[in-house]
Formats: C-alpha cells, sequence, structure tokens
C-alpha cells in the first residue's frame, strides 16, 4: 500500500472478498523527495485506510535493498551509458523480490498490489496480461516477472478502468480517492531533477556532439552521462533547420553521435538479461515488443538475442526494458529483457 | 493470550494514579498560578506532587521542574546549561535521541561506548576539559538496559572538566533502581511519568540548587520561570501517585520480575540456536548464557535479544500474530524499524542489528505470558528459518 488510490482500492477489494488482508507499506528511499512513495504523508495515508477497511498495517523498511538494487545501479547504469528504469528494478528485486519472499515466510498465500495488470491462469499456468484501462496499463513494468511470481501474486485492480478505482474509493469514502497519480521516479526530487540526483553521486563528463554522417563535432553537452539514445531536446539544431536525435552515446570516449529524425530509428534491438513468464519464445517466432511504459507494441520477430521489427521504430536506449507480447493473443505477456548497446 | 512486553515502550497506568487524577479531570479544574479558592485548590495539589516527587527522587521540592515528559526535560537539561554559557556539552553515543540529537544540535561531543554498553570512561577522560559545561549520561539504557556507571562518571568529570554539570536520564531506571542514591552525584535528572505507571505528556528534571538554566521555553513563571505554561496539574498528580507506588514496591517487584527475565533470557537462550544476549552482564556476543541472573549492570526488566538469521521486522510481525508485543528499538517518522544507534555504537553490525528484539518486562507481567512468549518465540523462528 503506497498511499495512493489504486492499493487502497486493491486491498479494500480484497477485504470485500473475504480474505484476510494485511497492508504493508514499504520505506525505501531516505533521502529527500517530494514525489515519492514512502514520504510520512504517504505512509499516513495507506495506514490510514488500512485503518477504515478493518486491516492490520505494517511499514517494512527496505531502505537498504533499495539503495543497493535500485539506486546504485541506477547511478552506475548513468555512468556506463545506460538508460535504467528503476520502477522495474524496484519491481523485480523488492516488491516481487523480498517483499513476496517476506510474505510468503510470513505465512501469506499472495501479494497484492495496485498494479493496473492481470494475473490470470490458463491451463493452470498464470499469466500476465495488460489490465483493463488501456491508457494506464503496467503490464510493461511486470513483464520480467516468471510464473513462480506470478502465481503467488494478485493484482485486483486490473479488471477496472482508473475512473472505476476512482469512483470505488470515493463510495467507500476512502481518503485518497482523489489523489494524484505519483509520476516520475519516485527518489528524485522533481524540482532538482535528475541532473542534480545524480551529480552528487558521481562525476559527469563534457561530452562532443559529432554528426554521424560528417563525423564532424558540431557541439557539446556538459553531461553525457545525462544523455539517452532517441532524446532530441537539449542537443542543438543542425545547419539544415532540423532537431537532432541521439543516436549512440558513449560516455567513456566521451562522444554521443546526432542525426536526423529519419536517422533515429532503427529494426533490430539486441537484447541481454532474457527472462520468460513460462515459456520461451522461439528463434523465429512471432511477438509484439513495446520499449516504453506507455508505448504502443509493435509487431517484431524474436531473433535469439534480440528483436527485429516489421517497420522502422524510434530507437531504444541500452538499459530499457523491451516486454515481449504473444503474437496471437497481443494482451499476454511473454517475457522481457534489457535493451543492450548494438556490437 | 496476550504477552504486553513492551514496557520500554510505555507500562500501563497505575490504578492508584488514576484514582489520584480523576478529581482534577472534574472538580478540581482550577489554574494553580491564580489566588481564589479554586486555583488555591490546585495549587495545594501541585505543591504535594512536588513533595512526593523530590521526597522520590531524593531532592528538595524547589529542585523539581514539571515539564511535558522526559524529552522536555532532557531538552531543558541539556539546551538549558549550554544556553547558561556554561561551555560546552557531551553525552555517550546510546544517549536517548532527547540528548543525544539536542547535543549534536548544539555541536556537543558524543563519547564511544563499549560492547555491553557502558560508556568508554578512558574516551570520556579523553574529552573533558575546562572547556566543557555539561556531560550528560543515562542511568539506564532505554534498548538494551545497560546501568551506566554514572558514580564514576561524575567523579571523572569533577576530576577533569571542573566546570561541567553531570545531568543524567533516568527515564528509563524509575521504579527499577534506588534512583534517588544513583542519582545524587547528578546536578540534573530527567525522569519521564509513563514509564513508571503515570500519564503521558508529563515529567520532570531535577535540577540541583544554584544550577542555572537558561530557559528553552519562553512565557510565564510556572516552575520558577525555569518552564512556563500552565501546569499540567492532572499530569503532576498522577505522576507523584505512580511514582509513590513505584518506589514503594520496587525492591519487591524488580526480585520478582528478575526473576521472569532470566527466566525468559534463559528460555530463548536455550531453545532458539543462535541467540546473543545484548549488553548480557559479563560482556556482550559471548557468555550470555552463563551469566543469566547474575547482573549488577544490566537492569532487571530488559531482554534484548539478536537472533541470528532472522529479520526483526518479520519476527514482529509473527509475534503480534500471536499476540506478543514487542518491539526493535527506534522507528522513524513513517514507523519503520531504523537499525539502532544503540546497537551499532555497541559494535553491531547494521546487519546485526536487523536482527535483535526488545522485550522488556515490567510491574504487570506474569508468568503466564512469559510462558506464552517461551511457547510463540521459538516456533516463529523456525518459521521464519525454513
Amino acid at each position: 500500500m503506497s498511499g495512493g488510490v489504486d492499493s487502497s482500492v486493491a486491498a479494500a477489494m480484497l477485504v470485500a472478498s473475504g480474505h484476510d488482508v494485511v497492508g504493508a507499506t514499504l520505506k525505501l528511499w531516505g533521502g529527500p523527495s517530494d514525489s515519492g512513495c514512502c514520504s510520512v504523508a504517504d505512509v499516513d495515508d495507506a495506514r490510514r485506510v488500512a485503518g477504515q477497511i478493518g486491516v492490520d498495517h505494517h511499514v517494512f523498511n527496505f531502505t537498504d535493498a533499495f539503495e543497493a538494487d535500485v539506486v546504485g545501479p541506477y547511478v552506475s547504469d548513468h555512468g556506463a551509458g545506460r538508460t535504467p528504469n528503476p520502477c522495474i528494478e524496484c519491481n523485480r528485486k523488492v516488491k516481487f523480490g523480498l517483499l513476496l519472499e517476506r510474505a510468503t515466510r510470513l505465512g501469506f498465500e499472495a501479494l497484492a498490489t495496485g498494479h493496473h495488470a492481470r494475473v490470470v491462469v490458463e491451463h493452470g499456468e498464470p499469466r500476465l496480461r495488460r489490465g483493463a484501462d488501456r491508457l494506464k496499463d503496467q503490464s510493461y513494468v511486470l513483464s520480467m516477472l516468471g510464473a513462480d511470481q506470478l502465481g503467488r501474486v494478485v493484482l485486483p485492480v486490473g479488471e477496472l478502468t482508473k475512473a472505476e478505482v476512482r469512483a470505488r474509493a470515493t463510495a467507500l469514502g476512502l481518503r485518497t480517492a482523489g489523489k494524484p497519480d505519483s509520476q516520475d521516479v519516485c527518489f528524485i526530487h522533481s524540482r532538482r531533477g535528475r541532473g542534480a540526483f545524480l551529480a552528487d553521486r558521481m562525476a559527469m563528463h563534457r561530452a562532443e556532439l559529432v554528426d554521424s554522417t560528417t563525423g564532424e563535432v558540431v557541439g557539446a553537452v556538459p553531461a553525457g552521462e545525462l544523455v539517452t539514445v532517441g532524446q532530441r531536446r537539449g542537443l542543438g539544431v543542425a545547419l539544415d533547420g532540423h532537431r537532432r536525435y541521439a543516436l549512440t552515446v558513449d560516455v567513456r570516449a566521451r562522444r554521443i553521435t546526432v542525426g536526423s529524425a529519419a536517422q533515429a530509428v532503427g529494426v533490430r534491438i539486441p537484447l541481454e538479461r532474457t527472462s520468460w513468464v513460462r515459456v520461451a519464445l522461439g528463434r523465429g517466432e512471432r511477438a509484439y515488443a513495446q520499449t516504453s511504459a506507455h508505448g504502443t507494441a509493435a509487431a517484431c520477430t524474436w531473433e535469439g538475442d534480440a528483436v527485429v521489427f516489421d517497420d522502422p521504430q524510434p530507437l531504444v536506449a541500452p538499459g530499457q526494458t523491451v516486454a515481449l507480447y504473444d503474437a496471437a493473443d497481443p494482451d499476454a505477456v511473454r517475457g522481457a529483457a534489457l535493451a543492450t548497446a548494438a556490437t | 493470550m496476550q504477552a504486553y512486553l513492551d514496557h520500554a515502550a510505555t507500562t500501563p497506568l497505575r490504578p492508584e494514579s488514576l484514582a489520584a487524577m480523576l478529581p482534577f479531570l472534574t472538580e478540581h479544574f482550577g489554574n494553580p498560578s491564580g489566588s481564589h479558592a479554586v486555583a488555591r485548590r490546585a495549587r495545594v495539589a501541585v505543591d504535594e506532587a512536588r513533595d512526593e516527587v523530590a521526597s522520590c527522587l531524593g531532592c528538595e521540592p524547589g529542585e523539581v521542574v514539571f515539564s511535558a515528559g522526559g524529552t522536555e526535560a532532557d531538552n531543558l537539561a541539556v539546551a538549558g546549561v549550554h544556553g547558561s554559557g556554561r561551555g560546552t556539552v557531551a553525552c555517550s553515543a546510546v544517549e536517548h535521541h532527547a540528548v543525544g540529537r539536542t547535543c549534536d544540535a548544539l555541536g556537543g561531543t558524543t563519547v564511544p561506548v563499549h560492547g555491553d554498553g557502558t560508556v568508554d570512561l578512558d574516551a570520556l577522560a579523553g574529552v573533558l576539559g575546562p572547556e566543557v559545561g555539561l556531560v550528560s549520561v543515562m542511568l539506564v539504557n532505554n534498548e538494551v538496559g545497560t546501568v551506566q556507571p554514572l558514580a564514576q562518571v561524575a567523579a571523572l568529570v569533577h576530576e577533569l572538566a571542573p566546570r561541567a554539570l553531570v545531568h543524567t536520564d533516568a527515564v528509563a531506571a524509575v521504579g527499577w533502581l534506588d534512583v534517588a542514591a544513583l542519582t545524587a552525584v547528578a546536578d540534573l535528572v530527567s525522569v519521564s511519568a509513563h514509564k513508571f505507571g503515570g500519564p503521558k505528556g508529563v515529567g520532570a528534571l531535577v535540577v540541583r540548587g544554584g544550577v542555572q538554566l537558561a530557559p528553552v521555553l519562553h512565557g510565564g513563571t510556572q516552575e520558577r520561570g525555569r518552564r512556563p505554561g500552565t501546569t499540567d496539574v492532572t499530569g503532576v498528580v498522577g505522576m507523584a501517585a505512580a511514582l509513590r507506588v513505584a518506589t514503594d514496591t520496587r525492591t519487591r517487584t524488580v526480585a520478582r520480575v528478575r526473576g521472569l527475565r532470566d527466566r525468559l533470557a534463559r528460555g530463548l537462550l536455550d531453545t532458539i540456536d543462535g541467540v546473543t544476549e545484548s549488553a548480557a552482564p559479563g560482556g556482550v556476543g559471548d557468555g550470555a548464557e552463563a551469566s543469566v541472573g547474575a547482573d549488577s549492570t544490566k537492569v532487571a526488566y530488559s531482554c534484548h535479544v539478536r537472533v541470528a538469521g532472522v529479520d526483526q521486522e518479520e519476527l514482529l510481525v509473527l509475534l503480534d500474530d500471536e499476540g506478543v508485543r514487542a518491539s526493535a528499538g527506534a522507528a522513524c517518522a513513517s514507523g519503520a524499524v531504523e537499525p539502532s544507534h544503540v546497537l551499532l555504537a555497541m559494535g553491531c553490525s547494521p546487519g546485526e542489528a536487523r536482527t535483535a528484539i526488545r522485550l522488556s518486562l515490567g510491574y504487570t507481567t506474569t508468568g503466564d505470558e512469559i510462558d506464552h512468549v517461551l511457547a510463540v518465540v521459538p516456533k516463529a523462528v523456525e518459521r521464519l528459518r525454513a
């Protein structure tokens, strides 16, 4: 229970259906934050909602694990020129890792969250499907969960639209009914931003912008670590008046190649750290790949260590998660992998 | 079956305290600062409460400053002395945050402790000097129960820091040790009513004759200007009644509770592998079993253990499910358990600190409660280690 409306309603739905529910809020981040999931005010909201629906509530301190497994890699990935997704790492390591293990040790049959996605059992096996509200669907950030985890996960609000979630919260008189959705990365202060956060924890380096066609140095950025493949903002304008896009980022060489919008697309994404819900895709098998949390999935072919899109797609930065969906059943997650730099 | 073993957090209100307070919540509502009959009735009650508290703590009535609890008393002692221009402040590394963070805020010095939680007297000697104005060392540590060698601390302070006053936070000691005798060496002594069966939100600071404090709060002249604000008549009456009972029954309660505590500690050590008693007399981390019951350096009610391989947050959830109310040390603002600064100061790693639970007994603790805990904890540990 993050103190938001989705997990509040998820808990209330489980109580209403007769389950023995205990609320837990994770204390993940000890540093300053204003958008976070673990401010004292948010924990208070979670505690008050738990009291309102009549369940016990615990606050678990996972700050050390969050630092080691989420924040640390987030920083080092930037240093290596990758663009990490810390929410996915938090889900992988903390929420559906440590917390799920804890819940199991404490004798709970399942861990429920307020994610907008659905766990359905097909042929005796749990599968992950997109949530009923396509605009709020969060199957992407859960796409790395395996069947062994999904079998112990319940996502009650996945059957509802966000509007329905809020309507239920209002009907129940939950204090979180009108609370705005959380945005951005929970441990980064919205006013200070990502650059200031990273600058406190790592050295930043100026990087040259090199035109991919001519090989000429056409500019520079103060911190190459903050540039993401596919990025347009902050890279200046080419002589022909068109926007420049980052095509490759080489932090060590302090070199970013830039090019036109027409160049900032690709058909092949090399992948690493692939995981499958249950059955791996076979080489040459068709699938849909989604490369950002709220992007659309595009038709592709699985090649064993890469996906190849049918049509050119915007570039995907190394470190980003690519969620793979079933070709015949496009709402069903098959697996996930991380984009890696082309070799 | 319930077993309330969190008396170090707070202990039930004593019936004598409740009975003493009720008239002051109803008919005797006067403000003791006034001059008419209704005010005078309240004033008499405050005077009598002050006499009672002074008698129990071994000081003069005029030396008792009523406060809104232990934290306020600690703040008044440390910040009051510092503000009077007497000199710098120093405290042990295992103080309650009410002392430690006040000391930090004033740029004070922190003195390390040994593995059993007792203050390192050599290190203390090293920080003492003519510039020091206050040294604060608690009488009993609230987390692990270590009794500090206050007389030795005071002797050292008088020898090496002649200007310095000695403050002791005796919040965790009242009702368990002869506080009047043990704190006679201190210039300032903090107590908190709800730790010995009085109400929450009221406490006192003993300020020995002649000690000047700069005010921390500004306002009226109550408590001779040392703590302004309308006196909590009900609170101080309840505190005095509880303190009287706690003092009069102390010897008997200590003997009984020590027996229960030793049975609890021995039971945990005997039935669960990998249990270490923190601040066990005779040294932390080893020989804990042999030393159970033979202590003079640990308060009678405290059973603080570390259970190898078990996360304190998980153990507390299972214990709570079984009706065992225990604690894991300090909580942050959100309610999450934080690694104890006391255990870290005693040399535990953060990982070890996360295996600690505090089972604190009190005047209401029964043998049945201990039996219940001894039945529940081993099963919970077994489950968490599976």
